[in-house]
């Protein structure tokens, strides 16, 4: 990796640099903020930011040292920006449903309710819903 | 330069990986275990690309595709299990 252009060198070592910082401050995050909701943000962001930069480093590796387009790389992240606010909802769903309450959280303003929970069963998908359900007996 | 650049990031999310490490051993909860288990597939594919990039060989993106799948589906399996008792109902 000695016959580099300069200007691929420079691009490719920013992108590396700003990479890993992101994904260090991500994974310090995750350690170092207080309660699981806002430790569901520092990962989910800035991970993807820090995974998308060394895609982008990645590219620009191969275009200046083979002089092709690269389309891994457009695919990875393609499917990692479609997979992770899919995997934050859901830990975020399971949060709210198992350890927080509609009492614990902030009300909203329309009065509704959180959409989360029904009225008559009140936490969707605890424990003893499974009882009651056509899988039981199929176990 | 870029080998230095290329060190750099390895550290970084080498680093990263001990960190969430250490929160899936502490984490209170099972939501912080299963957040921290994502975060470290997501770091390893970026390694895996570290990798691929510091060795020249091009063999590293399909692991790494492989890995953000497996990654994927294993967490949300985690919380569909949480959630409702039941991955595939």
């Amino acid at each position: 990796m000695t016959d580099l252009p300069f200007w691929a060198e420079i691009a490719v070592s920013v992108f590396l640099v700003i990479a890993g910082v992101f994904g260090l401050v991500g994974s310090y995050g995750l350690i170092r903020l207080p309660d699981p909701m806002t430790r569901l943000h520092a990962p989910t962001k800035a991970t993807t930011l820090g995974v998308g930069g060394v895609l982008i480093a990645s590219m620009i590796f191969v275009f200046a040292t083979e002089g092709r387009v690269s389309l891994h790389e457009l695919l990875i992240a393609l499917f990692l920006f479609l997979s992770s606010p899919i995997t934050a909802l859901f830990i975020a769903k399971v949060h709210l449903h198992l350890r927080e309450d509609q009492s614990t959280l902030p009300q909203p303003s329309d009065g509704l309710g959180w959409a989360g929970y029904t009225v008559e069963t009140p936490a969707r998908g605890v424990r003893e819903s499974l009882d009651e359900s056509d899988d039981a007996e199929s176990r | 330069m870029i080998l230095y650049a290329l060190s750099f990031a390895i550290g970084c999310f080498a680093l990263g990986l001990l960190l969430n490490l250490w929160r899936v051993v502490k984490g209170p909860q099972a939501s912080d275990r299963i957040l921290a288990l994502d975060t470290m597939t997501i770091n390893a594919i970026a390694l895996l690309i570290l990798l691929g990039i510091a060795l020249g060989s091009s063999i590293f993106f399909e692991v790494s595709m492989l890995f953000a799948l497996v990654g994927f589906i294993s967490t949300v399996s985690y919380c569909r299990f949480l959630l409702r008792g039941d991955i595939i109902e």
